[in-house]
């Protein structure tokens, strides 16, 4: 575990809230899909907190842009779209952050430069690509971050797209959450090695595993990693071993794992770990950790809330937004 | 009038916009040291530069997902697929990516591209680089597709394509490439959603695009000589389809054979001819024929592959039935 002595007490507590709040955020989806408030395919993010909110944190906000898949309630929060509008648009309504028209796995924000969840696995990856080739192009200076389970690195889209990437010197870090189960298939049968960053190095990209429990280290090796690629003008590849604790979408009752297995990653839980660090760094106490749990279930609650009153789309949004 | 082949008037409009735009670009297979495996892209790469002439590997998922991210974040790209039957490689890039990210996310993206290359069937390619794929495009919401038969719409189309903020899949014809065609020295544009009407007549209704209206238009010369008065409708763009040009036409001549040279199931024929059908039945005075392609994969041997394919023979007998004659 990184230490964290040398950071601001504010730096680390909006992260530690921001954790929390996406961890609250999850739970609440996942109550609201039993209510069936929430329809469809629902992937929660609980246990993988850490690193959408160190990437995040490393990011050049306005400028580097962010993809991932269909597990992107994270990424949204991280990536700054209010729980009100991300709760909207779980639940259908006209307020959600792409109009009622994405869901779950499709949450985008233009002016965040969140683009997207994607519902195809890898399918993200070669747009992540392109959004790269175009920041290139324009000269923004801007980075792109390419988020995808361990489950897309057997497609086609990943190794396409990085060869791409190492050949044309593009600005983008792609970032394999390997949560260790691609639906219920674990990685030892699907994939021929154990260790997913040597695919990285396969196409000369420097790569690099790393914990995704720890949101310090994620964080630092993020902004080194994006800093390097916007510098060199070169990609790299993060391998972050994370575990979801929840089954991979709301449907799944995850029994192809031991109830061991995930209670030996819940105690390592990012949350608590940043949180026992900084109480023994007395920037936190166990009260303020309270504090701040309630205030961010304050504003869950109120995402649920804003969702429920929040009016239906109009009929005619049918037929809006299919050409530009 | 100029008179210019197709691929001439292609690299044309690739030119002129690249000139007028600094941010359009061009991608793909061979399309700038060797010039282009059909040449459309000559001289490009010495005048834009490797910069905006991009040669890229065998890897059409790769590329065309690339574009897409591209295009949404500021680009105009334009992807050259060597033949569109390699494009099935790319085709969730498109189909899930390009044409549905601006509606997934609420109207927040747009993806300025253009998809092209040739389309269809050619010669003594067999089954895999011999077919079209245009009702895979045409059957997607988001899509604008065009396919051009003549060298001066496939200018005025491809500068309009280059110039919209939507997905184009613009579908040429290996065969086409060197047909000639008058082209204008001004400049000039062709909205989407215009078809021509190549021939005028009042007895039939020949309605088809692409490679086969040059079929179509040589069977309406021949019917002419039998004293049949064929009009000669050309799509020229199949989404946005103007319905109201093929019904117009259809209405005056109360008979219609459509053209594909596509496999006869699920096809643009079937299409055109149900909207003829669900449209204009009180107008029509026998069954819309259609003349397609057979239900098989295209075989090597040449004269089995004619045989399988629409011909100015099959056409004109498809009129003369519509008109009762035999």
């Amino acid at each position: 575990m990184r230490p964290i002595k040398g950071y601001k007490k504010d730096f680390l507590s909006e992260m530690l809230r921001e954790m929390l709040l996406i961890r609250r955020f999850e739970e609440k989806a996942g109550q609201m899909y039993g209510l069936r408030k929430i329809g469809g395919f629902c992937h929660l993010y609980n246990g993988q907190e850490a690193v959408s909110t160190g990437a995040a944190a490393a990011m050049v906000k306005g400028v580097d842009v962010l993809l991932t898949g269909y597990r992107d309630h994270g990424h949204a929060i991280s990536m700054g779209i209010t729980p009100n509008a991300i709760m909207a648009e779980l639940y259908g309504k006209l307020t959600g952050c792409s109009k009622g028209k994405g869901g779950s796995m499709h949450l985008f924000s233009a002016e965040k430069k969140m683009w997207g969840g994607n519902g195809i696995v890898g399918g993200q990856i070669p747009v992540a690509t392109g959004s790269a080739f175009a920041q290139k192009y324009l000269k923004t200076n801007g980075a792109t971050l390419c988020f995808f389970g361990d489950g897309a690195i057997h497609q086609g889209a990943f190794h396409e797209s990085l060869n791409l990437a190492a050949l044309w010197k593009l600005p983008v870090l792609y970032l394999c959450e390997n949560n260790q189960y691609g639906m219920g298939t674990s990685l030892d049968r699907a994939s021929s090695v154990k260790d997913l960053y040597i695919k990285g190095q396969a196409y000369g990209i420097p790569s690099k595993q790393i914990s995704g429990m720890d949101v310090i280290e994620v964080y630092e090796e993020v902004k080194e990693a994006l800093e390097a690629i916007k510098k060199e003008y070169f990609p790299r590849f993060l391998e972050v071993k994370t575990y979801r604790y929840r089954g991979h979408s709301m449907s799944d009752p995850a029994k192809y794992r031991t109830k061991e297995e995930t209670e030996a990653y819940m105690a390592q839980d990012p949350i608590i770990l940043l949180k026992d660090r900084m109480i023994q760094e007395k920037m936190l106490t166990e009260d303020e950790f309270q504090d701040m749990d309630k205030e961010v279930k304050e504003i869950v609650a109120q995402s649920v809330e804003f969702a429920e009153n929040s009016p239906e789309p109009d009929h005619s949004e049918i037929t809006t937004d299919i050409l530009a | 009038m100029a008179i210019i082949t197709m691929r001439e008037a292609l690299r044309q409009a690739l030119d002129e916009e690249m000139a007028r735009d600094p941010t359009v670009i061009l991608m793909g297979e061979e399309v700038g040291q060797y010039d282009g495996a059909y040449k459309v892209s000559k001289g490009l790469l010495d005048k834009y530069g490797p910069d905006r002439v991009i040669d890229t590997p065998i890897t059409e998922l790769g590329f065309t997902g690339l574009a897409v991210g591209a295009a949404m974040g500021g680009l105009r790209p334009i992807v050259e697929w060597m033949t569109i039957q390699f494009g099935l490689l790319a085709i969730d890039q498109l189909i899930n990516n390009a044409a549905k990210m601006r509606y997934m996310s609420g109207g927040q993206f747009k993806v300025p591209m253009v998809v092209r290359g040739p389309n269809g069937p050619a010669e003594y390619l067999s089954s895999q680089h011999s077919q079209s794929f245009a009702s895979y495009f045409v059957h997607v919401p988001g899509f604008i597709v065009l396919a051009p038969s003549t060298p001066y719409d496939a200018k005025g189309l491809l500068k309009s394509s280059i110039r919209d903020d939507n997905c184009v899949i613009f579908l040429e014809s290996e065969m086409s490439y060197g047909l000639k065609g008058e082209v204008p020295e001004e400049e000039y544009l062709i909205p989407f959603g215009s078809a021509d009407v190549k021939r005028a007549g009042t007895d039939v209704s020949i309605i088809s695009f692409s490679k086969p209206v040059l079929q179509c238009l040589a069977a309406a010369e021949e019917l002419a000589k039998q004293g049949i008065s064929a009009e000669v409708v050309d799509l020229r763009s199949l989404r946005p389809l103007d319905e109201a040009t093929i019904y117009a036409s259809v209405r005056k001549t109360n008979r219609a054979v459509v053209v594909d040279e596509a496999w006869p199931n699920c096809g643009v024929a079937n299409y055109v001819s149900s909207l003829i059908v669900r449209n204009c039945f009180d107008d029509l005075d026998a069954p819309v024929e259609e003349v397609t392609g057979m239900d098989v994969p295209m075989p090597y041997n040449h004269t089995l592959e004619l045989m399988v394919q629409p011909s100015v023979e099959k056409i004109i007998a498809a009129a003369k039935r519509a008109l009762y004659i035999d």
